[in-house]
């Protein structure tokens, strides 16, 4: 005797095929939707800008003259910013992510701190801002400068560098660390000669994934008090500075409806930069794991 | 470099001599060894004296501590948070759990190969000279020297003398094996414990893997664990046969499988049971 009336799963055959093919539309259509808006986004971008990007355009200061404005202070302050952010928050992130790791033992105490890291990712980063102006700028009286702002970021990415930089330890093999052990190797040998190497890609992949986060956020650097209007290079890591973000948060908050094609003009120039930072993200990852 | 003429000329003295010469001086000495995961004792009152210079198999079924207690031999069974370990272990007169006596120390004299390959994602060349690097040996020439003699005392020297610096991950299992134990022999070890090494091996890996232990005890003295009981008969000198963490009994191969004095021996070699 059959258990499974055949004319009825010829039945409901057609009704599970449309079932299927309908929710595969459903979720296209979820896809397009995003798609589509940053389409627009970036083609009205792109026909606003374009017109005032120019060598110019990387030449000059701030201007009250929208065709004079230029965003080479900001361009500039952006790096400044990065070159503090990027050794900073690396170091500190990647020790962490070291210790919690390899050295650290189970217990409550570290899973506390665990939890809080994961916590302090989601943090809204106008608190980190707040925290850079009380403890940068006034406690240690480091003023407006490009280190306060840099300092404040790094602490804004460092948890994602950490958690990215856990996830990749992490996933180096347990038996290639045996393996050192084995042959007498120390804790601090083992992680230089196995386990970094073998976690380089996935760390600098989040790194530079935080690092390009990082060169998007304006809130903090505006709580800080980065400046809006620099007509000037940072010569140490004391100068005042603007980044791009708030560059281009400045010229859209004025009246002139040209300053906002320079807008656009200064937010292609920072699709740009954060593009090529994940590529080089992409490149090191696939370079890497080709090597394995 | 003067290790290497040294060896070289043990190697040429006849093996009966070597033995007799070493013979009477246990590399290990057990006593009254117990150890706990969390609640669970995985090892029970555990004495016994490991000859130098010979094959010691360890034998018996899964989840009978065989693999817990090669690895409490070097500690690395410490890597499990959970461990509780009571009684002695001697290594050579040396209470290995003593504090003075440092893990890394006793791991340079005791290397170990383990249950699967695991290369390191380095190159041929890289693999083997990790452990001397790792005690400071820098001159390029010794090195090199060393790379010769341990990828030929692991037999694979002909097969990969002239791709030396690609990388591990594209040998064979069998080879990626025999590179382990080559990597073992370039720190110059005194025992080279083995964890099932060539449960993940392919028959003729397997024979290779079992020729090379005959060669190595003429310099090293090897335990090895196998679940394999022809493998202990073919390769050790003396077996000892675990269950459910004891040591049921321990005594010349030849006797053990031929003769055992324990009637559970004898129901788990005839494949009574395991």
């Amino acid at each position: 005797m059959q258990l499974i009336d055949q004319a009825k799963v010829k039945k409901n055959m057609q009704s599970r095929l449309t079932k299927n093919n309908i929710l595969k539309g459903v979720f296209f259509g979820a896809t397009l939707f995003a798609l589509v808006v940053l389409v627009i986004l970036l083609y009205r971008i792109f026909t606003q800008g374009i017109g005032y990007l120019d060598l110019q355009f990387f030449q000059n200061f701030a201007s009250r003259f929208p065709e004079k404005a230029g965003i080479k202070a900001a361009f500039f302050g952006s790096l400044w910013v990065m070159a503090v952010i990027a050794p900073v928050s690396l170091i500190i992130g990647v020790g962490t992510a070291i210790y919690l790791e390899e050295y650290a033992k189970k217990n409550r105490f570290t899973t506390f701190i665990q939890l809080n890291i994961s916590n302090l990712a989601g943090v809204p980063s106008i608190v980190f801002g707040l925290l850079g102006l009380t403890v940068f700028v006034r406690m240690l009286e480091m003023g407006r400068s490009v280190l306060a702002g840099g300092l404040t970021m790094s602490l804004l990415i460092l948890p994602i560098i950490v958690v990215a930089a856990q996830e990749a330890i992490r996933s180096v093999p347990k038996e290639l660390r045996e393996a050192s052990f084995a042959m007498g190797a120390t804790k601090w040998q083992t992680i230089r000669r196995v386990v970094l190497p073998a976690s380089i890609p996935g760390i600098l992949t989040g790194g530079i994934l935080a690092l390009s986060r990082a060169i998007g956020e304006t809130a903090p650097l505006l709580m800080i008090g980065a400046l809006t209007f620099v007509a000037y290079l940072p010569e140490n890591l004391l100068s005042g500075f603007t980044v791009m973000p708030i560059q281009i948060f400045n010229w859209t908050s004025r009246p002139q409806t040209e300053f906002h094609d320079v807008a656009a003009a200064g937010i292609i120039v920072l699709l740009v930069m954060l593009l090529i930072m994940n590529s080089i993200a992409v490149l090191i990852r696939n370079k890497f794991s080709k090597r394995l | 470099m003067k290790t290497i003429m040294d060896e070289k000329k043990v190697q040429k003295a006849p093996r009966k001599e070597v033995e007799q010469k070493k013979d009477g001086q246990p590399v290990y000495s057990i006593e009254n060894f117990n150890l706990w995961y969390g609640k669970d004792q995985a090892l029970t009152d555990i004495s016994f004296d490991i000859p130098e210079h010979q094959v010691t198999a360890i034998i018996g079924p899964s989840g009978c501590g065989k693999s817990t207690f090669i690895k409490a031999l070097n500690r690395m069974v410490e890597m499990v948070p959970i461990v509780k370990m009571s009684g002695d272990i001697k290594y050579r007169d040396n209470n290995i759990f003593d504090n003075k006596y440092k893990v890394e120390d006793l791991r340079t004299k005791v290397g170990m190969v383990f249950q699967k390959p695991n290369p390191f994602p380095k190159s041929i060349y890289e693999n083997v000279v990790y452990g001397p690097k790792i005690h400071g040996i820098k001159n390029k020439k010794v090195l090199d020297e060393i790379v010769e003699k341990s990828l030929k005392g692991a037999a694979l020297w002909e097969e990969v003398k002239d791709r030396l610096n690609e990388n591990a991950y594209g040998l064979s299992g069998g080879q990626q094996q025999r590179l382990c134990i080559a990597r073992c022999l370039a720190i110059e070890p005194d025992v080279i414990l083995m964890d099932e090494p060539t449960s993940a091996l392919d028959p003729i890996s397997t024979l290779k893997v079992e020729e090379l232990v005959q060669e190595l005890k003429k310099e090293f003295s090897i335990i090895i664990v196998t679940h394999n009981m022809q493998q202990a008969a073919r390769i050790s000198d003396k077996t000892a046969f675990f269950l459910n963490g004891e040591v049921v009994e321990f005594s010349d191969t030849n006797k053990l499988f031929s003769n055992p004095s324990d009637k559970r021996t004898e129901d788990y070699i005839t494949g009574r049971f395991g």
